[in-house]
């Protein structure tokens, strides 16, 4: 068990600022999710806490111990890698052990742990077989159980289902998460996948371009997102951000559309300006197609999801994405009238693309 | 070891490795310097020991590179110091006590070799690169054997080789002629060309070709608008490593050549002069035979780095 | 733009059968989606029909008469690689115009102008045109490799998964553009992918190809709702469908190892045992529900929650709107929705009720 705290953490490589200073403190058992998109700096912020990179200013800390200075190896964590790294001349079984082995542990313990990870991850079927005779979603429970078996403080793992195919990644999901449960160490999992994140994280760290941009659970993102980076990354699709001008009380959108301001929203716009540009933020699920809809827009396309279907508009060449039944039939030009749940609108400011918090009204 | 960079020890870290290439560049350069200041010593200076590095240049060496001479009588000196019609290289020779009897060798040598190794080179890459391409984009059956049996030429030493080789040429009367050098390289020089061709040529998606395929080129139009450019760095290096092979070669040269069609390098170690073997004219030889080769490799030096390293990464 | 007819195709390679005896039609106009894992045999499939690889057996032929003497470029047709299909020393004009330049197809440089332009204009590349091709985004190489195949006007497009290394955002943004494209178009497209999504939104048809063979021809829905095996039944639908062991006795459906029963009309002929496909948007959370489970596992995906529901040994998938209050180790009543359940035999065949 253990905690993580990284304070102004820094990592510059050359001119090129790959994480800017970032100040995080990850709980005892938690699950916290660095997620964005590639290029980020969500691996390098994990693999400087693994002590597979440098860091250019600043200090971890496992556990209150101030682990900087340490090299890797005397970092007891574990590292899981996108691409398994399995050495391919072993069986199953010799990767799983080799940690230990080197570690001097006696044969009696390394048979014990064994059994132990091989119940967890259900591969007693696999321990004699190569690598290479494997499917990738059995050579990640192997790299799993690796990681598994020297019950570290900590667990850091980077992209481990990128290489599966979708089918294995929502099984593998399920089985980490679990694993999670049942094993209550910390972790700190890294994915471009923001339903990898939303699904498995109890937190979440955004980041985009060096920088954190929001810390949150999957709600706190996904209802609040700090700014249109988080909205916009978060969801498939992610939230529709249509650009318009405040005046009293709503905001014209494009096309002749007047789009009303909730109550909770009225003092702080009020206060943000009138006449002033403002975008205007809300998830498919949270357009209302309806004959008396106070916008209108006209069909792009159409998406048949199965259990639902998206419906792409254009409002005057904005695409508004929309979530509805699956039974809806719309043909591409036609014109739909909708409204936007009241409770599910947010706004941003179009030039610092911060969200423009609602006041919190003390009852 | 500390895991934070500090500026101080971050510069100090990279003067002492640039310091430590720097002298390992030195070491393994003193041989041409050697080479260099030898080609210019005096006859006197060049075997006095302890060995000379300062001392008064002389163009002995390469006079002696250029001509023939022969030792003249003193008689012979004092009619010669009163002819007119003597140039600076006569006078030079006359201080030594030799005449100029006519030019050497070493010019027609070098000319061998650029001829000989030039086109041998250009043979083997161009052949090479067709031969590369298709064991690249078709299936040839056999392919795996037939990539090896080309390769497996290159297993044998030449030294081994030489003597049936020797035996050929004379049958078909090869012997001392470029015909029969440049066949011989360029078989020898093929089975380099095809495997470092092929790895570059497997490097380039084929989808570029099945497109132009698609789109209503022919091959070959896919394949000089579409594979040659991408293949440049590639054939670059692949000549660049040929024409080395080529201009260096010695063995083959030494035993199936004699006059004619002789290149430098058999030819340079034994130039004998009136006075026993000349080291600065050797010294000379070799530094001027080096120049062509440097000038090659340098005017294609960024190809080289990408090639050499390129080839290497499979998929 | 035509009609493509494939007639018992088969290839193989090296002794392995990649395609078996495969046939299937694509109507003019139709964006028709070939659906299937890694290794299937969909870009072989693609292959076969611009003339890239040779038939073993069966025919392919083009509004009713046979390609098969046809050279690749003869048969005129688009063809949009996943990746490489830019020419990275080019500039974006270049490689847009590159197709109309072939020998084959001889247009004036206006005309190539013209074509150049309309296209990028279609696929908002316009600005792109000087830029050399080594010098975009993923996304806007794959614009510009779309575009190669709209300057022409092929009898049909082939897309080798052309959205596959893009990530998950411009493949969105992508994915509606495209669609959106055809539609107004009417090419004919034949677009090959391993991703439910794409198959499920973009097309009007759908085959299900696995290793070599074709499990199911239908539009979206009816292979959502009446998969013909249990492995389309998986392909397509996120979360997965909940395959639960089923066992008929006394009139009654049992799901083994749980609580979950229910009646089912005379008329249905099953098996005595079978595998029950049910989707997790069917299970509903029911305070008065008929069975009872504990939450083993929530996945808040933001606009829906993924449920896992332990009743007895067996797990069952739920998906309900929204993020929920509910815990996990929380005590739940539930209800299923039973018109949509699907039904197959020990082979993982469709039973039709």
């Amino acid at each position: 068990m253990a905690t993580i705290e990284l304070v102004q953490v820094e990592k510059k490589f050359g001119d090129f600022h790959a994480v800017k200073p970032v100040n995080l403190t990850i709980n005892d058992g938690e699950f916290v999710v660095l997620l964005g998109p590639s290029g980020c700096g969500k691996t390098t912020t994990l693999r400087m806490i693994a002590g597979l990179e440098t860091i250019t200013s600043g200090k971890i800390l496992l556990n209150g111990e101030d682990i900087t200075d340490k090299p890797a190896r005397d970092r007891d964590v574990s590292f899981v890698f996108q691409f398994f790294a399995l050495y391919p001349h072993m069986t199953a079984k010799g990767n799983i052990i080799f940690p230990l082995q080197t570690q001097g542990t006696s044969r009696s313990e390394i048979e014990q742990r064994l059994n132990e990870v091989v119940k967890m991850l259900d591969i007693q079927y696999l321990l004699h077989l190569r690598p290479g005779a494997l499917s990738s979603g059995d050579q990640q429970r192997i790299a799993l159980a690796r990681a598994l078996i020297r019950r570290p403080r900590a667990f850091l793992l980077d992209e481990p289902l990128g290489a599966l195919d979708a089918d294995f990644r929502e099984t593998m999901r399920a089985e980490i998460k679990s694993l999670h449960l049942r094993t209550k160490a910390t972790t700190l999992y890294v994915t471009h996948d923001q339903i990898e994140a939303m699904a498995m994280g109890d937190r979440i760290v955004v980041m985009s371009a060096a920088i954190v941009q929001q810390v949150g659970t999957p709600a706190e993102v996904y209802h609040d997102p700090n700014n249109m980076f988080v909205a916009r990354f978060i969801g498939s699709p992610g939230m529709n951000l249509i650009p318009g001008t405040y005046s009293q009380g709503s905001v014209q959108l494009p096309g002749n559309n007047v789009c009303p301001v909730p109550e909770t929203y009225r003092s702080t716009l009020d206060k943000y300006g009138y006449d002033k540009k403002v975008v205007v933020g809300f998830r498919p699920e949270a357009v209302i197609p309806s004959a008396n809809g106070v916008l209108s827009s006209q069909v792009y396309s159409q998406d048949l999801h199965g259990s639902y279907t998206m419906i792409n508009l254009s409002m005057n060449g904005e695409i508004i994405h929309g979530r509805v039944e699956r039974s809806a039939n719309y043909a591409i030009n036609d014109i739909v009238r909708f409204d936007i749940r009241p409770d599910m609108i947010r706004f941003f400011d179009p030039e610092t693309e911060s969200a423009i918090k609602a006041e919190v009204r003390n009852v | 070891m500390p895991m934070v960079e500090h500026q101080g020890r971050a510069k100090a870290g990279v003067a002492l490795r640039a310091g430590f290439s720097v002298i390992v560049c030195i070491i393994f350069l003193i041989p041409v310097f050697w080479m260099l200041s030898t080609a210019f010593k005096p006859r006197l200076e060049i075997l006095s020991i302890p060995p000379k590095v300062f001392f008064e240049p002389s163009l002995e060496g390469f006079v002696s590179l250029f001509t023939v001479r022969s030792t003249l009588t003193e008689t012979q000196m004092v009619e010669y110091a009163n002819r007119k019609d003597l140039t600076w290289i006569d006078k030079f020779a006359l201080d030594r006590g030799v005449a100029i009897v006519g030019p050497s060798q070493y010019v027609n040598r070098v000319k061998n070799s650029i001829i000989i190794a030039g086109i041998s080179t250009i043979l083997a890459v161009i052949m090479g690169l067709f031969t590369a391409y298709a064991f690249s984009r078709f299936k040839v059956k056999g392919e795996g054997d037939l990539l090896f049996f080309i390769l497996s030429t290159r297993m044998l030493p030449a030294v081994v080789v030489t003597i049936p080789i020797f035996l050929m040429y004379r049958q078909l009367g090869l012997y001392d002629t470029h015909i029969g050098m440049i066949i011989l390289y360029t078989a020898f020089n093929l089975s380099f060309s095809v495997w470092l061709l092929k790895g570059f040529i497997d490097e380039i998606p084929k989808e570029y070709e099945e497109a132009a395929l698609v789109d209503g080129y022919s091959r070959w139009q896919a394949f000089i608008k579409y594979v040659l450019p991408q293949s440049l760095s590639g054939i670059a290096a692949t000549t660049v490593f040929c024409f080395i092979f080529a201009w260096n070669e010695y063995a083959f040269s030494l035993m199936l050549t004699s006059d004619k069609a002789r290149t430098a390098p058999p030819s340079i170690p034994a130039v004998l002069g009136t006075a026993g073997i000349e080291w600065a004219a050797i010294a000379a030889g070799a530094l001027l035979f080096l120049i062509p080769v440097v000038i090659v490799t340098f005017a294609l030096r960024k190809y080289l780095l990408r090639g050499v390293t390129f080839g290497a990464i499979r998929k | 733009m035509s009609n493509v007819d494939l007639n018992n195709i088969t290839k193989r390679f090296k002794g392995v059968t990649a395609l078996d005896h495969i046939s299937f039609d694509i109507k003019n106009g139709e964006f028709f989606v070939l659906l299937g894992p890694t290794g299937a045999g969909k870009t072989t499939t693609l292959r076969l029909i611009a003339g890239l690889e040779i038939l073993d057996e069966g025919d392919i032929s083009f509004d009713g008469s046979s390609i098969a003497p046809l050279s690749p470029a003869e048969r005129d047709v688009a063809l949009v690689f996943q990746q490489y299909s830019l020419y990275p020393l080019l500039n974006v004009y270049d490689n847009l115009a590159s197709p109309l330049r072939s020998p084959l197809r001889k247009t004036s440089e206006t005309e190539i102008r013209k074509n150049v332009e309309d296209v990028a204009g279609k696929l908002r590349i316009g600005h792109l045109l000087k830029r050399k091709a080594s010098n975009l985004s993923g996304g806007e190489m794959q614009r510009v490799a779309i575009g190669r195949a709209l300057v022409r006007n092929p009898r049909i497009y082939l897309m080798d998964e052309p959205l596959s290394n893009l990530d998950a955002k411009l493949r969105e943004a992508l994915r509606i553009e495209l669609k959106h494209l055809q539609k107004t178009q009417e090419s004919t497209t034949l677009f090959v992918t391993h991703d439910q999504i794409e198959a499920m939104t973009m097309a009007d048809r759908i085959a299900v190809l696995n290793q070599g063979n074709i499990l199911q021809v239908g539009s979206p829905y009816e292979i959502y709702d009446h998969p013909a095996t249990t492995f389309v039944a998986q392909l397509v639908g996120t979360p997965r469908i909940n395959l639960l062991a089923g066992e008929i006795h006394d009139g009654n459906v049992y799901i083994k190892d749980s609580e979950v029963k229910f009646t089912v009309p005379n008329e249905v002929k099953l098996p005595s045992s079978f595998t029950l496909g049910l989707r997790p948007e069917n299970v509903h959370l029911d305070d008065a529900g008929e069975f009872s489970g504990v939450i083993e596992l929530l996945e808040p995906l933001g606009v829906e929650t993924i449920l896992h529901i332990r009743s007895g040994k067996q797990v069952l998938l739920s998906v309900i709107a929204g993020i929920t209050p509910r815990k996990m180790g929380e005590n739940i009543r539930f209800s299923i929705v039973h018109e949509r359940l699907s039904f197959f035999d020990k082979e993982g065949t469709r039973i039709v009720t």
